[in-house]
């Protein structure tokens, strides 16, 4: 079996933020990602509720300089302002060439 | 008043809606299911819709003009008023005081639906009170969108927002989940005339027992999300709880002046006031989170949800009726 290791980028963040993450991921050149709503509770508190459409938790399989600027990118422009947690982890993958 | 008050408190909307709450302090598990609740919501909306579309077809472009006038000068006014006040007497940062009043000068349409049920039932105690005006949802979807856009260009002026993002948030606006039932279900309503609205009207006529039924249970849910958020009374402080209370009752008369001097009814008058008091909490919420990051949702979200909509729900609507009665 060919794994290759890849970069998981994960984001959790407020529902609004979902259209605005998903442009800046496609931006630094990640090919594809996955939505799936969430709950929970942060240093922010409470998150579910707070506006009408739960958190959302944002996926995306990429290579390492890829996943790297994901980070940048989403650190400078929403950090300030909104409740999201943002992580890269490791990744063995299946078929690695899609996501690069 | 105290006669009007009881009635409307003992109202069973009303009183699903205290339930709501309740259930919610109590720390109940209830709560309907979020898309049962999205589901009644697109049903109320557009049979809003629908109705006032059939009835507008009916009606003449002399007797709309001048509450149409009335409406669009409300919405302008309403925003910029909140505005000033949260931001010149409360002191509050301007994307705060612009959060709020993008809330204020936009509408709830579940404010308009009580309103317009309670003058439903008053007519049918009293038989002399005139007719309520048809054109009440043209109005509503006119009343909407100029709040926030005002609001947020206010905010816009002192933070920076991004052109890119004032797009999304217009393409939101017009595209929302009210924009587009309220008003396609006015334009169906003025396409399909009075024949075929008969056939669907047992389902969709906001008089009726299926609609009256299911604007309860959305009340219910109404509550519950209502009283989620009183927890939070305590952070938002006195200022925000006078805010929510009084601010409604200024705008709300500055609407039955308006109305009055638009031809409207001691009916339309009330229903006109409901919603220029009322604050939005479905179209302006997301549109502030993304336009004025720096605003606290807890303040604009807190004192939409927990003050100024139970405000106007228990004693608000009896009231502007009865300023109402004083002007018309």
């Amino acid at each position: 079996m060919q794994l290759t290791t890849l970069k998981l980028v994960t984001i959790i963040c407020e529902s609004v933020l979902e259209e605005p993450i998903i442009e800046a991921i496609k931006d630094c050149g990640c090919k594809g990602y996955t939505v799936v709503d969430s709950r929970g509770e942060g240093s922010r508190g409470m998150r579910a509720g707070e506006i009408p459409g739960e958190n959302v938790r944002v996926e995306a399989l990429a290579s390492g300089t890829v996943a790297e600027a994901i980070m940048k990118k989403i650190s400078d422009t929403f950090f300030q302002s909104y409740s999201i947690v943002c992580y890269i982890t490791d990744a063995a993958v299946l078929r690695g060439e899609k996501y690069i | 008043m105290i006669e009007l008050l009881k009635n409307n408190l003992l109202s069973p909307v009303t009183l699903c809606f205290i339930l709501g709450v309740v259930a919610k302090l109590a720390r109940s598990e209830f709560s309907l299911p979020r898309d049962i609740y999205l589901g009644i919501s697109a049903y109320l909306l557009l049979a809003l819709g629908l109705k006032g579309g059939v009835e507008l077809a009916e009606a003449s472009v002399g007797t709309i003009l001048l509450p149409v006038g009335a409406t669009l000068l409300l919405g302008c006014v309403t925003p910029v008023s909140a505005y000033l006040i949260v931001r010149k007497i409360g002191r509050f940062s301007v994307a705060d005081a612009a959060g709020i009043a993008a809330h204020y000068g936009s509408v709830s349409a579940v404010t308009f639906l009580a309103a317009q049920s309670f003058i439903n039932e008053i007519s049918l105690k009293d038989p002399s009170l005139p007719k309520l005006e048809n054109i009440m949802p043209t109005l509503l979807t006119l009343l909407e969108s100029p709040g926030i856009t005002i609001a947020l260009a206010i905010g816009a002026f002192g933070t920076a927002s991004k052109d890119k993002s004032r797009r999304r948030i217009m393409h939101e606006l017009l595209t929302s989940r009210t924009t587009v039932l309220l008003v396609g279900g006015l334009i169906i309503g003025t396409q399909i005339g009075h024949k075929n609205w008969e056939v669907i009207a047992p389902f969709y006529d906001s008089t009726g027992g299926i609609f009256r039924g299911l604007l309860c249970l959305f009340l219910l849910e109404m509550g519950v999300v209502a009283g989620a958020r009183m927890g939070d009374l305590k952070k938002v402080g006195l200022f925000l709880l006078g805010f929510g209370t009084i601010v409604p009752i200024l705008h709300g008369t500055l609407a039955i002046i308006a109305g009055s001097y638009a031809g409207l009814s001691v009916g339309g008058c009330t229903v006109l006031a409901a919603m220029a008091g009322s604050a939005s909490y479905i179209a302006a919420p997301p549109a502030v989170r993304m336009a004025l990051p720096d605003a606290n949702p807890s303040y604009y979200l807190t004192s939409a949800l927990a003050i100024t909509f139970p405000f106007n729900l228990v004693l608000g609507i009896p009231l502007y009726f009865e300023i109402a009665k004083l002007f018309t």
